[in-house]
């Protein structure tokens, strides 16, 4: 009897079948809903024979621009789960009062609150972000791809391997309690010894490793790949933007992951670095989680200022506004954003000279930001503005972005703080400018360069309506909420006793529903342009009638980016080209080196999911034999030298030809 | 004239062929030993001081440890991975003073912070807690 039990306990760790959450009802038809979508998806692919297809075209491919748009699919499907997360918790509070426990029992209702701002954070804004920076960024310098073309497939399947392994903790136990940032003692083995915060610490160290490669990667990328004549200050501001994120990813991530290493010795090993007692400090981890956290913050939100440059300056037809203060800003940004977060625990007690001086770095970030606001209403300014969605979306951004970074200085003001910290207003805040700033960016980001991705626009109508179904939901769910945060409502609640407080409840679930129709609508557009893509077409490669480089390509863009290495005079290179009457080469084409895809990346992830799994219920020769197989095909990947070939001249050439009938026919 | 020279037709091309580091040297035989007999005479003082009990103060003892880790850090910048001023037009240099930049705000940041903390916070009795603001 017992041996069997140390089989079992050897063979599953703590893994049980009581795990298994078959008596939630809401999560079996969670589950049954997504086994069969998942099922229908997999008939789906079958039935049309498109395996073959996604593995080597898609899975093993190390073409950035395919990469780049991996990693989008994987922020949407993410945005849905962490969207539902969101629409969960805004009905349950919008109900939860006069008594009524709501639908979610609390211990439901705290594993939905951390799942929804660990995934829209880490597998949604993220990914999101760096798929836009992947597809762009080597466009926008005239590069064929990044500069390490394996480790950015690799990337990607690192961070979905994260994706995985959260989305996992759905269906098999449960997810951390304890709020998107874990803090201990509350996530350490004495208050949380179940399986929920070993998932949120594996998850993260996996995901964590994509993204810091991936920084690496694209700081690589521009620096050294940028076409001849493309000075640092002629670089696009996107590129900018996304240089200064990838260096804050890269100096930064590695301070979550110590972090989070240091938490999983004191679940794992007993040490005792956060603990209460034996010499720990909970409040070390607050510091140092932080000292990632606000960079983070700008990690997200500069690349969504690049975007807004590049659509303000399209689409007012004229130069961006004081590009090189818009540089020195993004570049000051970066460097402050090392040095302000305190702000987010002056309620510890370091006393007040310390909060002084970190409430007025935090009161200074404001500057530069600000500076940026001014820019793009000066390029809008006598500018010959045209209302597309993507403009439609910075505008939206500049009036809802000014009223958060607000509602930012406000709190930064420490005693204001000790009034708002962790309530409602807080929650309010941080949503206003991360949807006002980075969402609305990336809607921005993927209407403005989906032909370029897909060489058709965007259905406008439907563009529209999500815009507008997103603004107006965006106000009805938060402005309430800062509402009930004056009047001292703190965050993470779930049931209520006052009745008065509902009806600003059930105001923001309204608000839910709202955007819920904006992102409905989002993807009936995608479905829309799909039919109409005839319609919709774009043959010129240049719909918006852009300034930068990636406009001056097809699209889609070749497989090769560009036939010929442009150069580059101007920091609106391709606005320089068109008024100079640049003339696109139609002969001369070269045999073109290129990058080979390969499959490792999709193996390394596969068992990083295998390890994370055995780590985080305990099967310890499931975690040895997964590490051992990383390190092999990691090693054995090293001898693979079969990493490059040659487009040949002719396919070139007749690549070249086709765009130049295109042109000739279409124009 | 801006049109696409053929001269300037790719850049990769450069790129590929001599796959590895272009400014940045390999370092010779003797770099690398002076690196590795440093590394060990590094290595070996901290364990000398911990092991004979060189110091009576245990503090003193760990200010020597961290100050020869960091000489060892040195070490290795310059002569594993061959870092100085000139390498990769200077890169290396402006990535390396962006890191100590940032490793100095975090580490005295935090020392600032905790200290603070610690002074206000750390010996709380009950009846301090009372008391109270």
């Amino acid at each position: 009897m017992f041996s069997n039990l140390d089989l079992q306990k050897f063979v599953f760790g703590r893994l049980t079948l009581e795990a298994i959450p078959y008596h939630e009802p809401i999560l079996v038809a969670t589950f049954a809903a997504v086994a069969l979508g998942g099922l229908a998806l997999v008939i789906a692919l079958t039935y049309y024979r498109l395996w073959a297809y996604l593995w080597s075209e898609w899975f093993t491919s190390v073409d950035h621009k395919k990469i780049g748009i991996m990693y989008v699919i994987l922020a949407l499907v993410m945005l849905v789960r962490g969207f539902s997360d969101a629409i969960m918790m805004r009905i349950q509070q919008a109900i939860a009062f006069n008594g009524s426990e709501g639908y979610l029992p609390p211990h439901h209702y705290d594993q939905v609150f951390t799942a929804h701002g660990v995934i829209m954070i880490f597998f949604m804004a993220m990914p999101f972000v760096t798929g836009l920076m992947n597809f762009v960024v080597p466009l926008q310098i005239g590069a064929r791809d990044v500069s390490f073309p394996f480790l950015n497939n690799f990337s990607f399947w690192m961070t979905t391997a994260g994706a995985v392994i959260i989305m996992m903790s759905l269906f098999v136990g449960e997810f951390a309690r304890t709020g998107w940032l874990a803090y201990p003692p509350l996530s350490g083995a004495d208050y949380s010894p179940g399986v929920g915060v070993d998932y949120y610490i594996w998850g993260l160290q996996v995901a964590g490793i994509g993204t810091t490669l991936s920084g690496i990667n694209l700081i690589a990328t521009i620096v050294k790949m940028r076409a001849p004549g493309m000075t640092m200050m002629k670089m696009p501001v996107f590129t900018w933007t996304s240089l200064c994120t990838n260096v804050l990813i890269v100096a930064t991530f590695p301070v979550l992951t110590a972090t989070l290493a240091l938490l999983s010795l004191d679940r794992y090993a007993g040490t005792n670095f956060f603990t209460n007692d034996l010499g720990g400090n909970p409040m070390m981890y607050v510091n140092l989680i932080w000292i990632w956290g606000h960079p983070e913050v700008y990690i997200l939100v500069l690349p969504a200022f690049g975007i807004f440059s590049e659509v303000v300056a399209t689409f007012c037809g004229k130069r961006l506004f004081g590009y090189a203060s818009m540089v020195y800003a993004t570049v000051v940004i970066t460097i402050l954003s090392y040095i302000v977060w305190l702000h987010h625990f002056f309620t510890m007690g370091s006393g007040a000279s310390v909060n002084a001086f970190f409430g007025i770095t935090t009161m200074i970030i404001s500057i530069p930001t600000g500076a940026k606001m001014f820019n793009w209403l000066f390029t809008m300014y006598r500018g010959r503005i045209r209302y597309e969605v993507p403009m439609l979306w910075t505008i939206g951004f500049m009036v809802t972005f000014v009223i958060g970074g607000m509602t930012g200085v406000l709190l930064a003001v420490p005693p204001a703080d000790f009034v708002l910290h962790n309530s409602l207003f807080l929650i309010a805040h941080f949503h206003n400018v991360i949807i006002g700033g980075v969402v609305f960016g990336l809607m921005a980001g993927v209407t403005y360069w989906f032909p370029k991705a897909f060489g058709f626009k965007l259905d406008p109508f439907w563009g529209k309506m999500s815009f507008w179904f997103w603004l107006t939901g965006f106000y009805f769910a938060f402005m309430p909420l800062y509402v009930l945060g004056l009047m001292g409502v703190t965050r993470r609640v779930s049931q209520f006793e006052d009745p008065s407080l509902q009806i600003w409840f059930v105001i923001a679930a309204f608000g839910a529903f709202l955007i819920a129709l904006g992102i409905l609508s989002f993807l009936i557009q995608l479905v829309v342009s799909f039919k109409r893509r005839e319609q919709l077409a774009d043959f010129t490669g240049d719909p918006w009638d852009g300034r930068t480089l990636e406009w001056s390509t097809s699209s889609p863009p070749p497989e090769y980016n560009f036939a010929f290495t442009p150069v580059v005079h101007d920091h609106d290179s391709y606005w320089d080209m068109k008024n100079r009457g640049y003339a696109r080469p139609v002969s001369g084409f070269k045999a073109i080196h290129m990058p080979k895809g390969t499959g490792t990346g999709v193996i390394l992830s596969g068992l990083s999911v295998a390890f994370a799994f055995a780590m985080i219920w305990y099967i310890w020769w499931l975690a040895a034999l997964s590490l051992v197989a990383i390190i092999v095909v990691s090693i054995a990947h090293t001898f693979n030298y079969n990493r490059d070939f040659y487009i040949p001249a002719n396919e070139v050439v007749e690549t070249e030809d086709k765009r130049t009938e295109l042109l000739a026919g279409k124009v | 004239m801006s049109s696409h020279a053929p001269v300037h037709e790719d850049a990769h091309e450069a790129h590929h062929g001599h796959s590895h580091g272009h400014e940045a040297g390999h370092g010779s035989l003797k770099s690398y030993m002076t690196g590795f007999v440093l590394s060990i005479i590094l290595t070996a003082i901290p364990f000398w001081l911990v092991m004979g009990g060189v110091f009576e103060s245990r503090a003193i003892t760990a200010v020597f440890v961290i100050a020869l880790g960091a000489v060892q850090m040195v070490v290795h910048m310059i002569y594993f991975l061959h870092m100085n001023t000139k390498s990769e037009g200077g890169w290396t240099m402006m990535a390396l003073i962006f890191t100590i930049v940032i490793v100095a705000i975090a580490l005295s940041g935090s020392f600032w912070v905790m200290h603070h903390l610690n002074t206000n916070m750390m010996p709380m009795s009950p009846e301090m807690m009372k008391n109270m603001p």
